[in-house]
């Protein structure tokens, strides 16, 4: 009888554990963790922009354009306070989303840019500074990657039955994840342009046959 | 009304495609070795080789670097296979993260340096970079396969190298020492088989039963006796002294046994090759030629 009292204890625990409160505590906390990182690599492009504009400066004075529009959008990036409550804050995550993108926009127009320009190209700081923006674009994405990962995770936690009803209960609500912002533009076919490049002082550009 | 209707298979159709497209990713091939070759561009010869010094390399310095060859990577970018491939591997010691891995997609023309977190900061995205681009590409673009991959595994030894990490843990076969770490394991197998041959066999039969079948196992697993005693010791007076023990704790227990186990497998590495439980965040670097 005894016997029969205490697995029916043990069997009413594990009914509890199964309401999903442990996976949700969890699950929030690897989104934090995912998210931090995030954040940590942003940072890490944010850090790099000021060299490599010095840098693109000393050989393309000209264009002021693109180098200005990098760093407004730095700035506006810097702007922002990047905490962990950006999570819990969907307008904020939006926008802070949306400053990201306007700054990877500019910066890859400016590398577009400087493959007009030969000797930037060949020197060592440029593409010492090149190699670690690519790194930090991919690392980037792979912090995303795990972001989104962990979010449908307590999203799928947070909306299933029964772990519904703990979610409700305690006030959990399903997290933000990253979308691709322009979805229209990217199902529409870029358009090559085939129009002559302006030409530079410094003869044919030397990236054309790769 | 009707145009709803229609989205909503639309939708799914799409849907369906996208999960079979994602069925269609290059496989990631079984970790067996440090030198993966699945295009057959290296000879025997080459391939031993570059084996030896990789593993001469993690003898000494304790770091895991593993090199993989295949075809292509389509549809995806050799960026994101590589980084399948790492979180499959798990190239490198657990905590200390040094793993590393070269991937060379033939067809592509595509290579790629993938560092584990706690290589980055001696072999950064720049340094792969240089390496990339100054010692493996120009022997790439002269079909010299094997040259530019040794020079440049070469080139990623002398970088880490320099770098200051833990100590390679030296393999302690046979060594009674070793034995702290199959603990967890002799305690779970003492638990289970020894529970369940109580109820057969009475307390002391089961208990000679069960540390004569641990000692027999750990003979097997360690290779050496004195282990093999130590453990069979270990399990017999555990089961014996486990006399009150039900169902109750095996319950309890079991969470411990799987960081155990894999703790104590981890540091066995006679014939095979396997990732130490390394992590990787991207970094590194790529180049195409």
């Amino acid at each position: 009888m005894r016997k029969l009292l205490t697995s029916f204890a043990t069997v009413a625990l594990l009914g509890l554990t199964g309401c999903g409160y442990n996976t949700l505590q969890s699950n929030e906390e690897v989104i934090k963790a995912s998210w931090a990182e995030v954040i940590n690599q942003y940072q890490r492009r944010a850090d790099l922009i000021p060299n490599l504009v010095n840098v693109v400066k000393g050989f393309a004075v000209q264009e002021k354009d693109v180098l200005l529009g990098v760093t407004n959008a730095r700035a506006k990036v810097g702007g922002i306070q990047a905490t962990a409550d950006l999570v819990n804050n969907p307008e904020a995550f939006a926008k802070f989303q949306a400053a990201q993108a306007e700054l990877k926009s500019t910066l890859s127009r400016l590398l577009v840019v400087s493959e007009n320009y030969p000797q930037l190209k060949s020197d060592a700081n440029f593409r010492e500074l090149q190699a670690q923006l690519e790194g930090t674009e991919n690392r980037i994405a792979v912090a995303r990657n795990r972001y989104i990962k962990s979010v449908q995770e307590f999203n799928i936690t947070a909306r299933s039955f029964p772990s519904n009803l703990t979610a409700m209960a305690f006030g959990y609500k399903a997290k933000p994840s990253f979308a691709v912002g322009n979805e229209k533009e990217i199902s529409v076919a870029p358009k090559v342009d085939l129009a002559p490049l302006p030409i530079q002082p410094q003869g044919s550009p030397a990236g054309v046959v790769k | 009304m009707t145009k709803v209707h229609l989205v909503r298979p639309a939708l799914i159709a799409l849907l369906a495609c996208a999960s079979f497209l994602s069925v269609a990713q290059v496989a990631v091939p079984p970790l067996q070795a440090r030198v993966n070759d699945l295009t057959a561009t290296l000879s025997v010869s080459e391939k031993a080789t570059l084996e030896q010094t990789l593993q001469a390399f993690e003898a000494k310095k304790g770091s895991q670097f593993a090199l993989l060859i295949v075809s292509t990577t389509a549809p995806e970018t050799i960026e994101q296979y590589a980084l399948r491939v790492v979180d499959l591997w798990k190239l490198g010691r657990t905590k200390v993260d040094d793993g590393a891995i070269l991937v060379v997609a033939k067809n592509d023309r595509a290579v790629r340096i993938e560092v584990g977190y706690g290589l980055e900061g001696a072999l950064n995205d720049a340094t792969s970079k240089r390496i990339i681009s100054d010692t493996i590409l120009p022997r790439f673009q002269a079909n010299d396969f094997y040259g530019g991959i040794s020079a440049g595994v070469e080139q990623i030894i002398r970088v880490v190298d320099g770098e200051p990490l833990p100590a390679p843990k030296t393999n302690a076969r046979g060594n009674i020492g070793s034995i702290q770490q199959y603990i967890p394991v002799i305690f779970i197998l003492a638990l289970i088989v020894g529970g369940a041959l109580r109820a057969v066999l009475g307390k002391v039969p089961s208990a000679i039963v069960t540390g004569g079948a641990v000692a027999i196992g750990a003979w097997l697993f360690a290779g050496a006796i004195s282990v093999a005693v130590v453990s069979g010791v270990i399990a017999l007076a555990f089961t014996l002294l486990s006399g009150g023990i039900s169902g109750r704790a095996l319950s309890g227990h079991r969470g411990g046994f799987y960081g155990g186990f894999g703790g104590g497998l981890g540091g066995v590495g006679g014939g095979g090759f396997g990732g130490g439980g390394g992590g990787f965040g991207g970094g590194g670097a790529s180049g195409r030629w």
